[in-house]
């Protein structure tokens, strides 16, 4: 099938594309990347009467150190921009070592940083971790802008606090703490498949080397990005010994992730691999938080 | 109400300047408008990789974006590769180490594979397998067509 008949707009200014977005709202669709969205038009399963093309508008374009130490991607940033930026090597290894993952280089080559995030698919990387990395986006709409705080900004499947008026601008990744690690897996059938489950993970260390901060973040288990909370209380104050370990990974398959059953896994294969990841993904961020 | 949008794409180092629908798909723009039929449509949903052709020099999936927006930039093809009579060292070592038995999905490992090597003129198997995760072939079961990437890039160091 081909996409049905849209009306197309190139703005090649913010002031235009948010004029765009206040004057259409939800008739229009916003056009990124386009590596989720055409696909969806080419089936016909998303027929919009109107596409808002980003792709001109140059201030959008943009890798920046953040005065914090951390780091200021501007929403249009082409993810194969990110996955080879040394900032972002250097400032965000979470976010260089979970590049890779996110579908194929071709699809990275017009994939967007802030177009996955405000796609908001629960089966994407980049929203699970910012969401670990405890990442701020900034939106706008004519009237000014806002912050939202990654943990937040995700409703559920495909929706975001984003309003019909606003659009996604930049994402600011915090700097990491000293005595931090990290870490990133996901488990697919192929390279560059949908994962099946996936985890990003950042902890921090207190002087006496017991936990003091743990996110753990799960992707395609769930609505949207699964904050492990219970998990993550689990650990607070612990030493981050095997065992401890273990027993945060059994309670985030149990009490952290809501996944379904589909063609590709059961729900029970997913806690598993929920139970397997975190574990590997704990013992990988806490090693790192010990050198 | 469709409106029809006047754009200029340079494709294979030739201006062309044309009429299309917005909703009209790269890919489609290559092959009906400008009769490049090398670059094919498989799944239409951005897996499968026979439609991939560089845009400003690097890969993309040209089903999954619309020719509008190709408007001003430059997009090579598999044509734009090489000739029957001077083939690219890539099509040498494809033909050579029988990396295609259909062809279908040849054009879009040769359009991957160029940026690819132009950045990695050193790759290992790892390397190139993960590159061409992108690319679906049904005939070869991809042993060939890594063995022609192994072979092309032995053939580049052999060179003075």
């Amino acid at each position: 099938m081909k996409p049905a008949p849209f009306d197309y707009y190139a703005p090649t200014s913010m002031e235009q594309a948010l004029d765009h977005v206040a004057q259409l709202g939800y008739d229009a669709k916003i056009l990124a990347g386009g590596q989720s969205l055409i696909p969806t038009m080419n089936f016909r399963l998303a027929q919009p009467a109107a596409l808002i093309d980003l792709n001109n508008i140059q201030e959008l374009f943009y890798i920046r150190p953040a005065d914090d130490g951390g780091v200021l991607i501007g929403a249009m940033t082409r993810q194969s921009i990110v996955e080879r930026d040394p900032l972002i090597a250097g400032r965000s290894p979470l976010v260089r070592a979970a590049m890779p993952f996110i579908a194929h280089p071709q699809i990275r080559t017009r994939g967007t940083f802030g177009g996955s995030i405000a796609h908001a698919d629960p089966a994407a990387e980049l929203p699970a971790v910012t969401v670990a990395l405890g990442a701020r986006y900034r939106v706008r709409n004519k009237a000014g802008e806002r912050w939202i705080a990654a943990e937040e900004f995700f409703v559920s499947l495909f929706t975001t606090l984003l309003q019909p008026d606003e659009l996604l601008v930049e994402i600011a990744l915090p700097p990491m703490q000293p005595r931090s690690g990290w870490s990133f897996k996901e488990v697919a059938r192929q390279s560059g498949a949908y994962g099946l489950v996936g985890v990003a993970a950042v902890v921090t260390l207190d002087e006496k080397k017991r936990c003091q901060q743990a996110r753990l973040v799960f992707l395609s288990c769930g609505e949207k990005p699964m904050l492990a909370q219970h998990a993550a209380k689990t650990l607070l104050g612990q030493a981050p010994t095997p065992q401890a370990i273990r027993a945060a990974a059994e309670v985030a398959a149990k009490d952290d992730v809501d996944p379904s059953s589909d063609i590709h896994a059961s729900a029970d294969y997913r806690r598993h691999l929920v139970k397997v990841l975190a574990v590997r993904a704990l013992t990988e961020a806490f090693d790192r938080a010990n050198t | 109400m469709t409106h029809l949008l006047a754009i200029t794409v340079t494709v294979n180092g030739v201006r062309y300047e044309r009429t299309v629908e917005p909703r009209l798909l790269l890919v489609d723009f290559i092959r009906h408008e400008l009769g490049l039929t090398g670059t094919h449509v498989g799944c239409e949903h951005g897996v499968c990789g026979t439609c991939t052709v560089l845009f400003d020099e690097q890969p993309v999936r040209s089903c999954l974006m619309f020719a509008v927006q190709a408007n001003g930039h430059e997009i090579r093809t598999v044509e734009g590769l090489g000739t029957i009579d001077q083939l690219h060292p890539l099509q040498e070592a494809f033909r050579e180490a029988h990396a295609l038995q259909c062809g279908f999905c040849t054009p879009g490992f040769l359009m991957t594979l160029v940026p690819f090597l132009e950045e990695n003129p050193r790759p290992s198997e790892q390397e190139i397998r993960e590159a061409l995760s992108g690319n679906l072939c049904r005939c070869t079961g991809y042993q060939h067509i890594i063995g022609a990437v192994k072979l092309a890039v032995q053939k580049t160091e052999v060179q003075p």
